[in-house]
């Protein structure tokens, strides 16, 4: 079933005019007859669910925004995908901008802003080029500006570039530099919805769950309710890389088992070069990783589907979380301890370093697993890492510190024995890891057998 | 002393358009973009300052955001700057082998600059290609997928580029 990814094969759908042929736009021309209090309406009955990674349902956020007389409100759309293993919002804005560009006119008109802006990660450079020739398109077309439709209601946007940082993924961190400042997370509260943006009242959401909007409006929130299953409704972009056949980018219903996602051609299309799966991390690097067994099934023996509910099924202990949607594949070949190693190195990068359990964790979980990498570690190392983690969860500001805990946590839970061999085969470490994993030092030739 | 054409100065006034009155701060992370873009690839403390002098805020505000996002160099680099993503889903799929092959064309590690000055080589923290790894980015695009094959096609095509732009 594909909502957002239905027409991303029609020759010129990044273009305006074959959009509108394909029949783009029709959710503004609909939700420009309702009230803004209907659209909120129909967004609660769909069940959307926030597709940036905490997976918040979008209605009930939008329901939370003040209106204090006088003081114009902000829709800020959260395009500073970042999380290592997701990629499927740079797809949607780049083969699908206008999808977004509509999605944003109805989330505005239901929001009340009128000046609504995207941020983008500074890397997708030339994605800004194609975000703002569809919004020059949709200038030119009535469909921006003012006076939209005849209705009264004025409506711009523009996009910013980030420069580097995922902590700006975090929407307080992501006001922050929208404001021009370093992306230092709030304390909430006040939540943005209340003091967002220069101080005012400010809707954050994902580029994903702003084009799912189209959809919504288009059949109606009732009808998108009933795709999926339980409280995971709609349809999902997945991400998927690693050490698969056919990585990429993948809209589902969220019906499919993680083993019909893996193995099926019309999706991953199996493990790259025959080899057995290992393990996967189903939701972007901050999720628990998962070893074969406890990813297809869960605990009690049940089929694992890709849908929120069932990801998370077992909790920590055996489960995991849908999360951002990036699935990052190993195969039987690939360490674990080092993998957790460049995650771990990942969070210190992008730690703000405004509280002290992340700023300082982060860098000693990298220290220690790069240390156990490289046959350098001690046995009482992995419950030292043990420890740091569990000091990181719920001690900081915003959830870096979790999801840098997360991953580490998990690699230790179930795959401990993996820990244990790097101690115990100091020299076959290096031989391992073919000795390039910390160049930052010094480049090692490779160990040929 | 530094300073931007008039059509960039346009881009700035353009840029400050976006913001309410008063929170012209707001396009500051843009403008070091179009500084870094236009005025030698890097941002000196000059160049900083003439960025403070623009929006009307202080340099301290300016040196603080340059030394908290990745992108802005603070140094100067290479003409061209191949950034090659190494974490997790990079790595599977062979982001060290790249990082090693550049080094051994060109005698740059990670942080190094050519003595010509072509190229610089850095690493960086997942850019969202993780689908079509290893990759690095190179200016304003992205180059996915690489192979030695690959790496050397780009490196020519630099040393292309610099011999005709010279």
């Amino acid at each position: 079933m594909k909502l957002l990814l239905e027409k991303n094969h029609v020759a010129g759908i990044r273009g305006y005019e074959v959009y509108r042929r394909e029949g783009g736009y029709r959710s503004v021309e609909k939700a420009m007859k309702m009230s803004p209090a209907e659209i909120v309406d129909e967004v609660k009955k769909s069940g959307l669910r926030g597709r940036g990674g905490a997976g918040f349902p979008t209605g009930m956020k939008w329901s939370f925004i003040a209106k204090p007389e006088g003081v114009p409100r902000h829709l800020v759309c959260n395009a500073d995908e970042s999380e290592p293993g997701t990629f499927k919002d740079r797809y949607l804005m780049e083969f699908l901008p206008h999808l977004l560009i509509e999605g944003l006119i109805v989330s505005s008109y239901a929001l009340g802003s009128n000046v609504t802006y995207i941020y983008i990660r500074g890397e997708y450079a030339w994605i800004v080029d194609i975000l703002e020739q569809a919004i020059t398109e949709a200038n030119n077309n009535g469909w921006l500006g003012k006076n939209i439709l005849g209705t009264g209601f004025d409506c711009q946007i523009y996009v910013q570039r980030g420069a580097g940082a995922y902590i700006c993924g975090e929407e307080t961190a992501l006001i922050e530099s929208l404001e021009g400042k370093r992306g230092n997370p709030r304390i909430k509260p006040p939540f943005p919805a209340i003091k967002g943006v220069w101080d005012r009242p400010t809707v954050v959401n994902n580029v994903e769950t702003l084009a799912a909007i189209v959809p919504i409006i288009n059949m109606g929130g009732e009808e998108y309710a009933k795709i999926g299953v339980g409280k995971s409704t709609g349809t999902k972009l997945l991400s998927a890389c690693g050490n698969i056949n056919k990585p990429g980018v993948y809209e589902i219903d969220m019906t499919i088992s993680v083993e019909e996602f893996i193995y099926s051609n019309e999706y991953c299309g199996g493990i790259a070069n025959g080899k057995k799966l290992k393990a996967c991390i189903p939701g972007g690097s901050s999720v628990p990783i998962l070893p074969a067994n406890l990813l297809l099934k869960t605990a009690k023996g049940e089929t694992r589907y890709m849908n929120y509910e069932s990801l998370s099924d077992g909790g920590f202990a055996t489960g995991s979380m849908m999360g951002s949607g990036g699935f990052i594949v190993l195969d039987e070949d690939q360490c674990v301890v080092k993998h957790t190693y460049t995650l771990a190195r990942f969070y210190r990068h992008e730690s703000c370093g405004q509280c002290s359990p992340c700023r300082e964790g982060t860098g000693w979980m990298e220290k220690i697993l790069k240390s156990i990498d490289s046959g350098k570690g001690k046995m009482s190392d992995i419950n030292l890492l043990w420890d740091i983690q569990s000091k990181i969860e719920g001690n900081t500001i915003c959830p870096l510190g979790d999801a840098a805990a997360w991953p580490v946590a998990a690699a230790i839970r179930h795959f401990r024995d993996e820990f244990e061999w790097h101690v115990l085969n100091p020299d076959e470490c290096l031989k391992r890891n073919y000795g390039l994993a910390h160049y930052a030092d010094e480049i090692h030739v490779p160990v040929t057998a | 002393m530094v300073k931007f054409s008039e059509d960039k100065l346009a881009k700035v006034q353009e840029l400050i358009s976006h913001y309410p009155e008063g929170k012209q701060k707001s396009a500051l992370l843009p403008v070091l973009h179009l500084a870094q873009e236009n005025l030698g690839g890097w941002l000196s403390a000059e160049t900083m300052d003439y960025v403070a002098s623009l929006l009307s805020i202080e340099p301290i505000e300016v040196y603080e955001v340059a030394t908290f996002y990745s992108m802005y160099n603070l140094q100067p680099v290479g003409k061209y700057m191949f950034e090659v993503c190494h974490t997790g889903p990079c790595m599977l799929r062979g982001s060290d082998d790249v990082i090693t092959y550049i080094y051994e064309k060109l005698g740059i590690k990670p942080g190094e600059t050519t003595a010509d000055g072509l190229f610089t080589l850095k690493t960086v923290e997942c850019l969202g290609a993780c689908g079509y790894a290893p990759m690095m980015q190179l200016g304003k695009h992205y180059r996915e997928h690489l192979t030695k094959e690959k790496i050397d096609a780009i490196i020519q095509e630099c040393t292309m580029n610099a011999a005709a732009n010279n």
